[in-house]
């Protein structure tokens, strides 16, 4: 080889620079913002509480333990029912909605893709539409129907699409994702309908469709934490074949990844806890796109870093995005991210001197 | 001597089309062996069922003895390194993390990448000389520098096999000449045995010892530049006039 005297780049300076080499140090930071939050989440409202009386009413409520303070019952029922699993439902999945769209972004090889790429979105919409417009109102284990028609909906739509679309063949991502979208409309058509004839419900309806955290219960969270959690789990300990699949089907099964039998995992696992997070909160945007972009700007494109770190960075922002949503009086907290998040993802974008077309 | 990679009356068969047929083929350890035919012969096809990614329809593949079905597919990319064909990355990626894709057989899969993956990294970037764009974006490369990053992608995979499949399509004649040398270089100084699929004739017979040319599925000739790409087989195989063909070999 001749040796060859190219200057190096050298956009690896300053601050991105230290953090790109330091992973765990993002991870650390981003678990102290993410506290940091939560406990604001719990302490910010119209209805101001102390710190200290809800640190108070949790260790009473977990732990039985009394401190002593003088909170009354209303307080206590604003952070225990109210507060407490809102920050945390916003936390669960927002963590899960950022891993699913880097799970899917990876599989499929496209930077466009999110959580939703499959037809989730759609078919959870049209499962909640049913749940609303159908005349009985049953409640099944404490969660209303709506959600749970949402979950099916969802992974109806999911398992639709796999099979009409040939997840396992290799090579077949563009059929998939063509058959996503085909999929999907067919659903949209049939939730446009069901919206026509709606009536009173047109409401209801149009507030699963913006998303949001106003429907967060214990119940709701107990139910769906174990699915998005475990799948984000899942998908963490799997990240290795997402990272095969980068240089493609052939290189990666060269690598040793078993192609076929991963990506079909990854797809279920991914689309399982996207249902989970629609069924609970409606459809919520952004996050699940975007999130996986900004760690990749941080620390690069290998999914063992972007998997567990877009967890973090979801949490963080669906948490944060919540504060501020419920601060402007309760807007929807979708359109809280997009107005504030896509902003500083701009900047983000514009100041990365490595260049990131897509 | 056993060979480290062999078929035995290797047969592969999409639907009722046969792409291979009934191919034997032996290499030993440390040989250094350019596949050689026509666009359509099978070259990659064989590639891919000889490093264990096709199933055959019928014969056998033996990686150090073993069929390669009983061998699982880590200890597989343990011991052939398969350089990538030049797909577009979906992400930005800095070269060194690209090169890094390459430690994936030896990842522990829980922990991170360990200082053993950083120095071969290091040591498969300064073999293929592209330290110097550790940092660049591995999408804007040249095809030529690209080509040696995914060199170094196997090299960085540390298996004693070597598989290349047209490593010098779209190179010019530098960069043409730049990888042959390397392999030269990896197999006579590392001792890391090399197949190739290759197209240019000329490359083969000048920088490969060994060629196997096929032709409709079949290895036709195999052995020495000089016997297996003479004018017969040129003007047999390629249907070319073997004068317009000038090899080192002295084939016209």
């Amino acid at each position: 080889m001749t040796a060859r005297t190219l200057p190096t780049d050298r956009h690896h300076s300053g601050l991105s620079g230290w953090l790109r080499g330091r992973p765990g140090a993002i991870a650390a930071g981003g678990l102290v913002l993410l506290g940091f939050l939560m406990v604001a989440g719990v302490t910010i409202g119209t209805t101001a509480i102390g710190p200290g009386d809800t640190l108070a009413v949790v260790l009473h409520r977990l732990l039985g333990l009394d401190l002593g303070g003088s909170w009354t019952t209303a307080t206590e029922t604003i952070v225990w029912e109210l507060r407490l699993p809102r920050v945390l439902t916003a936390a669960v999945v927002g963590a899960g909605l950022a891993v699913a769209g880097a799970t899917f972004q990876g599989i499929v090889r496209n930077p466009l893709a999110d959580p939703y790429v499959l037809g989730t979105s759609s078919g959870a919409a049209l499962g909640a539409a049913i749940g609303i417009l159908l005349p009985v109102s049953f409640v099944a284990i404490q969660i209303g129907i709506v959600n749970v028609l949402a979950f099916i909906g969802a992974v109806a739509a999911a398992l639709l699409v796999f099979r009409l679309g040939g997840a396992g063949r290799a090579g077949g991502m563009t059929r998939l994702l063509l058959t996503g979208y085909a999929v999907g409309s067919i659903l949209a058509a049939f939730l446009t309908m069901a919206m026509y004839v709606s009536g009173a419900n047109l409401r209801a309806i149009f507030t699963f469709l913006l998303g949001g955290l106003a429907g967060a219960s214990w119940d709701r969270l107990f139910l769906a934490a174990p699915l998005i959690l475990g799948g984000c789990l899942a998908i963490g300990l799997r990240a290795r074949a997402i990272d095969g699949l980068l240089l493609g089907d052939a290189a990666a099964s060269h690598l040793g990844v078993d192609v076929k039998r991963e990506r079909g995992i990854l797809l279920v696992l991914a689309s399982m806890t996207t249902a989970a997070a629609v069924a609970i909160t409606g459809l919520i945007g952004f996050v699940g796109l975007v999130v996986p972009h900004v760690v990749r700007l941080l620390v690069g494109a290998s999914a063992r870093r972007v998997v567990p770190l877009s967890a973090i960075a979801g949490a963080i922002l669906l948490t944060a995005a919540d504060l501020v949503a419920r601060m402007l009086g309760d807007l929807p907290v979708g359109v809280v991210m997009a107005m504030l998040g896509a902003p500083f993802f701009l900047v983000l974008l514009h100041q990365t001197r490595s260049g990131y077309e897509l | 001597m056993s060979s480290i990679l062999a078929a035995d009356g290797l047969t592969v068969a999409y639907g009722d089309r046969t792409i291979v047929n009934d191919v034997d083929l032996a290499i030993d350890a440390r040989e250094r062996i350019a596949l050689v035919g026509p666009n359509g012969a099978g070259k990659s096809t064989l590639l891919r069922a000889l490093t264990g990614v096709l199933r055959p329809r019928s014969g056998t593949v033996m990686l150090q003895g073993i069929p390669i079905e009983a061998v699982d597919s880590k200890t597989v990319a343990r011991t052939i390194a398969v350089v990538p064909e030049l797909s577009q990355l979906p992400f930005a990626m800095e070269v060194q993390e690209v090169v890094a894709l390459g430690r994936l057989p030896h990842d522990p899969p829980l922990s991170g990448s360990r200082p053993a993956d950083r120095d071969a990294v290091v040591a498969a970037m300064e073999r293929v000389g592209v330290t110097h764009l550790a940092e660049r974006d591995a999408r804007r490369l040249s095809t030529g520098e690209r080509q040696l990053v995914y060199v170094a992608i196997a090299l960085a995979q540390a298996a004693p096999i070597l598989v290349l499949d047209e490593p010098t399509a779209h190179l010019d004649i530098r960069h043409q000449v730049e990888i042959m040398q390397l392999l030269v270089d990896l197999n006579e100084r590392d001792g890391r045995t090399i197949v190739a699929v290759l197209h240019d004739l000329a490359l083969a017979a000048h920088f490969f010892p060994r060629v196997a040319l096929m032709s409709a599925g079949r290895i036709v000739a195999d052995g020495p530049p000089a016997s297996t790409l003479d004018a017969g087989h040129i003007r047999g195989v390629f249907g070319v006039d073997p004068a317009l063909v000038r090899l080192p070999v002295g084939a016209a």
